[in-house]
């Protein structure tokens, strides 16, 4: 999922990667840097979106240095909307770009499986996304801080692992804005919500 | 050529595809059940790896099925890949084998050109393209092993190009077992005599709960300073000569040298003129001289 706040934007995930009903890795990284000011979140197939990533890293990095600047987050989800429309039938991708660039501030793009690209003002994706919809529908405010974001991100995505069984594992978290990244990390014995391991 | 193929010209083509196995498949597949097209050898496998102190520890079962049955009771599972790198493979055995090769190939082509040590995620970048291209048809899934100027890691790569950095990872049908052991006793920082026992005791594992897996257990150890210790049938928990040798067998199937009395012999010597003195074949004897004179 992805969250804005006043000046930058957080996106968080859970950890979990699973074939079938086995968890394949249960602390894998969905959150991908495709440039200095912009990321990606994955869900649907691991190697459908490390392929889409992966391409779209190679452009923007390319562009980067063809034309000395940063790219917009707008610029990073159409070239992978144009990807995912162009392949659809190939891939099971859904992927949410999120990022912080000078022209727009923080923003959000959800791509559907379809290859749609929206602009949210938050948005959440994957399995567990609609076990969490109500919640932040309720929750979320525009022009929050930081902090308080990264607070609801968590806390959000806590309640999705605990409900999703697809969903868990540890929460990453990355707060984009004209500062640069800040990584985070939760372990599962530590989340703001649900059972904790008791040893 | 056996009976079943059918060609048209004489000889085998020089160039291009050979469709001379066609006409047979489409025969084979047409009788129900009986004549299903021969499946390749998969390799029902426990397959692991882990990172500890000073490089990573790779380990594999040796055991080779097709079906229910065990085509190959002691096989090579960790490919070489570089000097730095080793390759554990489960899937289809003959896919596991040519894309190790493949890699390796270009691994060694690169390293040539920019004289420098290849890298571990080199490879891993390298696979994980030829498994995404291929879209899952070539059912290969690995460990990769090595270490680098950025130190040891292990990935785990699946038949469908996705990856994943990890300190430990296990793969093939004896992963679950195996990961059991790694989930309870896994540590950061552990020497290279506990990690070796851990892995041996991982795909022991597997070896023993899981029905694809079996055998003798091979060991790769690679160190930081690129140093590789390769112990093939490190452990052998499956040894069948002492049991065989604990069967009483009849003296009648288990004759030695020596129980039929010699009564004569007579050993002619080859015509030194005849085939330029060479022997190919028992033509080249004379067999009349050879009966026994009774």
């Amino acid at each position: 999922m992805a969250l804005p706040f006043k000046g930058g934007v957080v996106v968080c995930a859970d950890s979990r990667t699973s074939t079938g009903s086995y968890v394949a890795n249960r602390v894998s990284d969905k959150l991908v840097q495709l440039s200095d000011n912009i990321y990606a979140c994955r869900s649907g197939s691991a190697a459908d979106t490390q392929a889409l990533t992966d391409y779209v890293h190679y452009y923007l990095n390319s562009w980067s240095l063809d034309t000395g600047r940063q790219p917009t987050v707008k610029t990073a989800a159409h070239l992978m909307r144009r990807l995912i429309y162009n392949n659809k039938d190939q891939l099971q991708a859904g992927v949410i770009i999120a990022g912080w660039d000078a022209v727009h501030g923080g923003s959000v793009y959800t791509i559907t499986l379809g290859g749609s690209c929206l602009e949210l003002p938050f948005a959440t994706g994957g399995s567990g996304s609609i076990f969490v919809a109500g919640l932040l529908d309720a929750e979320f405010r525009q022009e929050m801080t930081q902090e308080e974001a990264r607070t609801l991100a968590k806390k959000a995505c806590a309640h999705a692992m605990t409900r999703d069984g697809s969903s868990g594992g540890v929460i990453r978290t990355v707060a984009i804005s004209s500062e640069g990244v800040d990584r985070d990390y939760t372990p599962g014995n530590e989340l703001p919500f649900g059972p904790s391991a008791p040893f | 050529m056996s009976e079943l193929t059918s060609s048209s010209s004489g000889g085998p083509a020089t160039t291009g595809f050979s469709f001379e196995n066609t006409i047979r498949n489409k025969h084979m597949l047409s009788m129900d059940g009986s004549g299903a097209l021969p499946s390749p050898k998969k390799t029902g496998t426990t397959i692991v790896g882990m990172v500890y102190k000073d490089g990573v520890v790779l380990g594999a079962d040796t055991r080779a099925t097709s079906g229910s049955e065990v085509a190959e009771k002691n096989c090579e599972k960790i490919h070489y890949l570089a000097p730095n790198m080793y390759c554990c493979g489960a899937g289809t055995a003959a896919d596991t084998e040519m894309i190790t090769q493949l890699i390796s190939s270009q691994l060694e082509l690169l390293r040539m050109n920019t004289h420098s040590q290849s890298r571990v995620i080199t490879a891993c970048t390298l696979l994980k393209r030829r498994l995404f291209q291929h879209q899952g048809q070539i059912s290969a899934a690995l460990v990769l092993g090595g270490c680098d100027i950025n130190g040891p890691c292990i990935f785990q790569i699946a038949p469908h190009g996705s990856t994943a950095k990890l300190d430990y990872t296990t793969m093939g049908s004896g992963s679950l077992a195996a990961m059991s052991v790694f989930e309870s006793t896994w540590r950061e920082d552990m020497n290279e005599a506990d990690a070796v026992k851990m892995v041996q005791r991982a795909v022991a594992a597997g070896v023993f709960n899981d029905l694809g897996s079996g055998s003798n257990i091979d060991i790769c150890v690679i160190r930081k300073d690129s140093s590789v210790d390769y112990r093939r049938n490190d452990v052998k928990p499956n040894e069948i000569k002492p049991l065989r040798d604990l069967i009483n067998h009849s003296a009648l199937l288990t004759m030695k040298p020596g129980v039929t009395p010699t009564i004569g012999e007579t050993i002619t010597i080859p015509h030194p003129t005849s085939n330029n003195g060479m022997m190919v074949g028992p033509s080249d004897y004379d067999t009349s001289a050879m009966e026994v004179e009774a």
